[in-house]
């Protein structure tokens, strides 16, 4: 463990790996600042540049653009209580208060160091738990990561689409139809090609994540005459004051962190909870644990208030990289993106990442650290400049997403067919927005959607088309009993509840 | 049952899902391959029932939160205008060129959007474009096929 720690030191230290962590985080900071636009689209359009890269360096840039991103929503939620990112709701209630009093420059600091420090200790866990938790998923069977696939679609359908779950499991059969598009892996038999070579090698994950994030997002900022910039207006005028934080307010945060952080990594390692989740439940329980009076400053301005949710969201967002590293199933949209990216470089995350390609294991862990640096330093004094960046009218912002969007198609394919599918898609994504469709579960699905039939396939045939598979193991009647509990559970909620 | 755009939606899901298990049955599989428990059309298949099985969940189930989307509030005319942009963008990308043709795009969908400063307009459409080509093409040696420029002379 030690000999790949100081290779991924190594490898993230290195000069071009470093620039690229700052690189991303400043971008991610940016596209997450302007609401509308998350991560998912900020690693989406960081994609084509990551084609001259070795594989570390473009997952190390596009980890950056990941908490850059967060870090960019919590922002827009302090100053102007627009938040960039879901993950960042919660940071609004007591941030904003907060920035209303003339504490601004306050209330960024706090966010700032929960977030570096959230970030920090969930890095610590990932350190410890991934190379211990490869071990123990080399003994899981294809009936097990298919249920555990299966467990990640519906968790994600469940607790990532605002109570929409009929509409996120749509998405996901819908995202799990365009990755069966193609030859089949094992025959090679073509499906659902209509005698068209251009369908042949199927439909390219960055098609598709391009067309229903970066290009989607693009059409519906304009379909619904939204403008961005604005709220980056608002920020650059917003005044700051200090950014020093007095003892008692540190004391708080002291106690406020390390709980934070504990609940935000396993939220975060959970599948498809993530740091929306994870800083929801960190501010109800943060609420719990304070004292009466301090309890009354909750959604005034409380300094444990904006503490909880910013450490918790961090740490979730370090969480989800287990799932990814050790077993090669994401648990989120985002590390479905990254995922996608790294099947693109030609590597397989799974357990045996960690023993084939140990650098890009421990840098990728070793960055997060890194990039939490770089947030702490570099973004927080430069929060007003990157405000004042931002505020690109949107007739230069949008044209600049598409013309983003395109050029990754042109660069990969040089083929005319991708980029009209691409439009296609996107036209009907941006449909499909309007009417709240979710889209991470299609990308979920669609990533995994190769995994999930090559595992299926291995199952039946292992047990002679007989679907026992399912409940010989008892690690797959666990997996299959949290599906049946989630599905249950939205049943509940969504229909007898409300009768009641 | 009261009938909104998500039950249409779902409805249009619905026929798709059933058009692709029809296509999913009409996938050609090996003769030895016909019986076996697994082969290339048994996963679409699934799928193809599972699809129909959401979306007829979703016709027939009331809508909890039903969703109004007022068309007055949309901007059919500028979304359209830039995706019939876009196909002409991807139409000619490969034909004209990388150079012109991304550059012509940005300075059309600057003005459709409203854009009418046009001193910006050419800053960050054909000097920008050119930049971006040289990182990507000169600095990070990404490949970018670009035939009017290669026949100028400009790129190798």
């Amino acid at each position: 463990m030690i000999e790949g720690i100081l290779i991924g030191i190594k490898t993230a230290l290195s000069f071009q790996n470093l620039l690229m962590v700052m690189i991303g985080c400043f971008a991610g900071t940016i596209i997450g600042m302007l609401p509308g636009l998350g991560p998912m689209t900020a690693i989406a359009l960081m994609i084509p540049i990551t084609y001259g890269f070795d594989p570390a360096t473009g997952l190390i840039l596009m980890a950056g653009v990941y908490y850059g991103a967060v870090f960019g929503g919590s922002t827009s939620s302090i100053l102007i209580n627009a938040p960039g990112v879901p993950g960042t709701v919660a940071t609004s209630f007591d941030g904003y208060p907060m920035a209303q009093q003339g504490k601004a420059g306050k209330a960024l600091a706090i966010a700032a160091y929960s977030s570096f420090a959230g970030g920090t200790i969930a890095a610590i866990f990932l350190l410890i738990a991934a190379p211990s938790l490869s071990k123990v998923s080399l003994s899981f069977r294809s009936p097990d990561y298919f249920g555990l696939m299966i467990l990640g679609l519906t968790a994600v359908a469940a607790f990532s689409s605002k109570g929409n779950f009929l509409k996120a499991m749509m998405m996901c059969v819908f995202g799990l139809m365009l990755a069966s598009v193609g030859q089949d892996t094992l025959s090679d038999i073509p499906r659902f090609t209509f005698n068209t070579m251009n369908l042949s090698d199927g439909i390219s994950f960055v098609l598709v994540v391009m067309a229903t994030f970066a290009m989607s997002e693009a059409l519906t900022i304009i379909l619904k005459g939204n403008d961005p910039a604005k709220a980056a207006k608002q920020i650059s005028l917003t005044e700051l004051g200090s950014i020093k934080l007095d003892k008692n307010e540190t004391k708080k945060m002291v106690k406020t962190i390390p709980r934070s952080s504990i609940l935000g990594f396993i939220v975060g390692v959970l599948p498809g909870a993530g740091a929306t989740i994870a800083s929801f439940l960190a501010y109800g329980m943060e609420r719990n644990f304070v004292d009466e009076e301090e309890k009354q400053k909750f959604g005034k301005g409380s300094v444990q208030g904006l503490s909880a949710p910013e450490t918790a969201n961090n740490a979730a967002c370090s969480g989800a990289f287990v799932p990814l590293l050790t077993l090669g199933i994401p648990g989120s949209g985002t590390t479905a993106v990254m995922l996608g990216a790294l099947l693109g470089f030609g590597i397989q995350p799974g357990p045996r990442l960690y023993e084939t390609n140990p650098e890009i294991f421990w840098s990728v862990i070793m960055s997060m650290y890194i990039g939490m640096v770089v947030l702490l330093i570099l973004n927080l004094p430069l929060i007003p400049y990157i405000a004042r960046i931002l505020a690109v009218p949107r007739t230069f912002l949008i044209p600049m997403i598409l013309f983003f969007s395109v050029t990754g198609i042109y660069l990969m394919s040089f083929n005319n067919f991708d980029i009209f599918l691409m439009i296609g898609i996107a036209v009907v994504a941006t449909i499909l927005r309007l009417y709240d469709f979710p889209m991470p579960p299609l990308i979920l699905a669609f990533v995994l959607g190769g995994l999930m039939e090559e595992n299926l396939r291995r199952s039946l045939l292992i047990s002679d088309g007989s679907w026992s598979f399912l409940w010989n193991r008892p690690l797959t009647v666990v997996i299959m009993l949290v599906i049946i509990l989630i599905i249950l559970w939205q049943i509940y909620s969504g229909f007898i509840k409300k009768k009641v | 049952m009261k009938i909104n755009s998500v039950k249409i939606i779902s409805l249009l899901f619905f026929i798709l899902s059933a058009f692709y298990l029809y296509t999913a049955y009409q996938i050609q599989v090996f003769s030895f391959d016909e019986d076996a428990p697994f082969n290339a059309k048994t996963f679409p298949i699934y799928l193809g029932y599972t699809g129909m099985f959401f979306a007829g969940l979703k016709i027939v189930l009331p809508d909890r939160k039903p969703i109004k989307v007022d068309p007055t509030n949309l901007e059919f005319k500028k979304t359209i205008l830039l995706v019939i942009t876009i196909i002409i963008y991807g139409a000619t990308i490969l034909k004209v060129g990388f150079f012109l043709s991304t550059s012509l795009f940005l300075v059309f969908s600057y003005y459709f959007l409203g854009e009418r400063r046009w001193k910006y307009i050419i800053i960050f459409s054909f000097p920008f474009v050119g930049i971006f080509m040289y990182l990507l093409h000169g600095v990070l040696q990404v490949y970018l096929r670009d035939p009017l420029l290669k026949y100028i002379g400009i790129m190798g």
